[in-house]
């Protein structure tokens, strides 16, 4: 543990360096003693190896991120070489999925886990937003604890509770009451057409969005909190209206943790499984109307794992697991370079 | 009498306790089809509880999960709700012996606004329904099955199983046989490619979707519809009688199978002759190793199930399961016997 040698080499020339009293450096005089503190410091044991130690196991802690990331792209892979080989890459651009005749595409789940997700935080991103804001600027002081608690206990609702939820709330609300309103002023736009039964697309993007809207807000309240108290009262000194102060001074200031919270958002999104199952109407289709039945990569493989009999038909169920890998890495890039791009963007018009 | 004989009496008598109480100690682990898994806990809960030192242990995987495990030997035993392919028995690490146990049916479920409730359905027409040829509830084919019934004008909403399932696979074999063009354009399997409709997680979800909408048209097991008291329609079977679904028309069906029944059980029972037949039926099948590697599992094994088909067959009718019927049940007891 201990390297003396190491430690003790320095007081010599420090020594010599600080010794004031005699600046002509008489050779009579003895090499003064090492101070106290020197002493002291000396005795301790050096913090090189225990330092070097522990940097090493964050270092391997660290790597550890990269191997679990690539061990789970190998298993993947090698469990899927079978649907690989005889798909190719016509496997994510097929569109039938035919266990009887052994023919398997993946791309209206693809569809399906992309649309809903994006569907998802569009609904959710701004609600949850405004609900940051309100609870950080402007919500009565009694109002704020309950407010946030209620946020941040709605996440922890397991999903298949939204599930249920969804199946005997939502979907009849969708199909009674808001279906009817939005296909008769959004009917034009071919996004809310009949046939409308409560299940599809339409129910599963909003109950993701509920899902990932607290997620979301309190993220992104957390992250307004942080923004110095000077910026608002510049703001405002200068003038701007309360609007004004929340656009510049937090929301700009915040805009990387918020565009983060998002991202967070979409992750579980993305992931999703059972309550979205439970509302999506299972139906590998590529539709505009969002009332349409849908599929996603999760629910396909929590569909379909447990009686996939026969070898091709599990290697493309795991193939579809690969494919979620695949989606979940491509997202993610998309929105990191939207911040890059955004960031770089404001930062310009900013100076 | 020596020291020495009496002290390697009592040696060998105290190995043979051992010997007996770890023969005793046995622990068999089985996987497979969710569908028998009710009775199959039940059985294996009574079977332990009268032969101390046994524990059977059922895991309700799903039948391809069964299968693939009891293939690679993972587990002691499988069980599945169709029967296993060529290929599969092939590709087994152990030649495996397919036992039927109980026997299970599937029965259409509908929802119709102030219709009468006891609709009839032809075979055809269930086909039609999941091709989409028949989109209208007042279509003339389902006219003509239900006379004097007046039947609405609006879109049929088929729901499937989104979830492989031996409930599927039963269906879809019956269908498959009774319509040509069902079996071109989809087949039966666990799951298929269903070209409309909505799929549904569990009988529950079919249940629920058809419950909660109007116009919708479903599948569920019979089981599940007994215990949930739900309605459900007629169904003309091959002999061209009108059956609603009932335990005792499930075992005719087997029965009426069972001069047909080939030696490894491997039969599809849907569409099957006979007036009481009701015709979407299927037995399920408990895989058990020709051999095991452990001759006193096997024995547990086989003890076990001679147990099932004197005892337990007499308590699945409580759980709504059809029994088996007398013929297959001898046959079986003679199967059993080639266990080791």
């Amino acid at each position: 543990m201990n390297e003396p040698n190491l430690i003790s080499l320095p007081p010599t020339p420090v020594a010599q360096s600080v010794s004031p009293e005699n600046p002509t450096g008489a050779p009579d005089l003895p090499p003064p003693a090492p101070s106290a503190i020197r002493k002291f410091l000396n005795s301790k044991s050096s913090g090189r190896v225990p330092d070097g130690a522990f940097r090493g196991l964050m270092f391997v802690c660290a790597l550890s991120i990269f191997l679990i990331v690539l061990l789970i792209l190998f298993v993947l892979i090698s469990s899927s070489k079978l649907s690989i080989h005889t798909f190719g890459f016509k496997f994510f651009t097929g569109t039938t999925w035919d266990p009887v005749s052994g023919d398997f595409g993946a791309l209206p789940f693809i569809y399906g886990t992309v649309v809903s997700s994006l569907l998802a935080v569009a609904m959710a991103v701004p609600l949850a937003l405004l609900v940051a804001i309100f609870l950080l600027e402007i919500c009565p002081q009694f109002l704020r604890g309950p407010i946030s608690f209620l946020t941040e206990l709605l996440a922890a609702i397991p999903s298949v509770v939204y599930g249920l939820w969804g199946v005997f709330v939502l979907v009849p609300i969708i199909r009674d009451q808001a279906g009817p309103v939005l296909e008769k002023y959004l009917g034009w736009t071919g996004f809310f057409v009949e046939p409308n039964f409560g299940v599809g697309m339409f129910a599963a993007s909003v109950i993701l969005a509920i899902m990932i809207f607290p997620v979301i807000s309190s993220i992104s309240r957390d992250v307004m909190r942080v923004v110095p108290p000077s910026q608002r009262e510049a703001a405002l000194a200068l003038g701007a209206t309360r609007w004004e102060m929340i656009r510049i001074s937090i929301l700009r200031n915040s805009r990387i943790g918020i565009v983060g919270s998002v991202i967070l958002g979409l992750g579980r999104a993305l992931g999703e499984t059972l309550a979205v199952t439970m509302v999506i109407g299972n139906h590998p289709d590529i539709m505009k109307n969002l009332f349409a039945p849908a599929y996603t990569l999760s629910s396909v493989i929590a569909n379909e794992f447990t009686e996939a009999t026969g070898d091709l038909y599990l290697s493309a169920l795991i193939e579809i697991g690969l494919a979620l890998f695949l989606v979940t890495i491509v997202v993610n890039a998309i929105a990191r370079l939207l911040v890059w791009a955004v960031t770089r963007n404001n930062s310009a018009v900013a100076h | 009498m020596t020291f020495k004989t009496i002290s390697s009496a009592a040696l060998a008598a105290v190995l043979a306790t051992a010997g007996v109480m770890t023969a005793g100690a046995q622990h068999i682990t089985g996987a497979g089809a969710s569908f028998p898994n009710p009775i199959y806990s039940k059985w294996f809960a009574e079977y332990s509880a009268s032969h101390p030192g046994v524990q059977i242990n059922y895991q309700s995987v799903g039948s391809g999960a069964g299968i693939r495990q009891v293939s690679e030997k993972t587990v002691d035993f499988g069980a599945s709700d169709g029967p296993m392919t060529d290929e599969q028995l092939a590709a087994s690490k152990q030649k495996l012996v397919h036992i039927p146990t109980v026997l299970g049916a599937v029965v259409p479920v509908y929802n119709i606004p102030g219709a009468a409730k006891e609709l009839r359905f032809s075979p055809d027409v269930i086909a039609d329904i999941y091709l989409g040829k028949i989109t209208k509830w007042n279509d003339p084919r389902i006219v003509k099955d239900n006379p004097g019934i007046s039947l609405p004008d609006h879109g049929i909403l088929p729901v499937y199983r989104s979830d492989g399932s031996g409930t599927t696979y039963i269906f879809t074999d019956y269908l498959s046989k009774v319509s040509p063009d069902f079996q071109k354009k989809i087949g039966k399997s666990t799951s298929v490619k269903w070209p409309l409709g909505i799929g549904q997680k569990g009988n529950e979800g079919v249940a629920g979707m058809v419950h909660n909408s109007a116009y919708s048209f479903g599948y569920v097991e019979l089981i599940y519809a007994l215990q949930n008291k739900m309605e459900y329609g007629f169904v003309k079977n091959s002999s061209g009688k009108w059956l609603k679904a009932s335990v005792e028309g499930v075992t005719a069906a087997a029965a009426a199978d069972a001069k047909g029944m080939p030696a490894d059980y491997r039969v599809s029972i849907t569409n099957a002759p006979g007036n009481d037949s009701y015709p979407i039926a299927s037995f399920t099948w408990l895989l058990i190793p020709q051999h095991f590697d452990d001759a006193a599992k096997g024995k547990v094994m086989v003890d076990f199930l001679n147990w099932m088909l004197t005892k337990g067959e007499g308590e699945v009718s409580a759980l709504s399961y059809a029994p088996l019927p007398k013929a297959v049940a001898a046959s079986v007891a003679k199967t059993i016997k080639t266990i080791q």
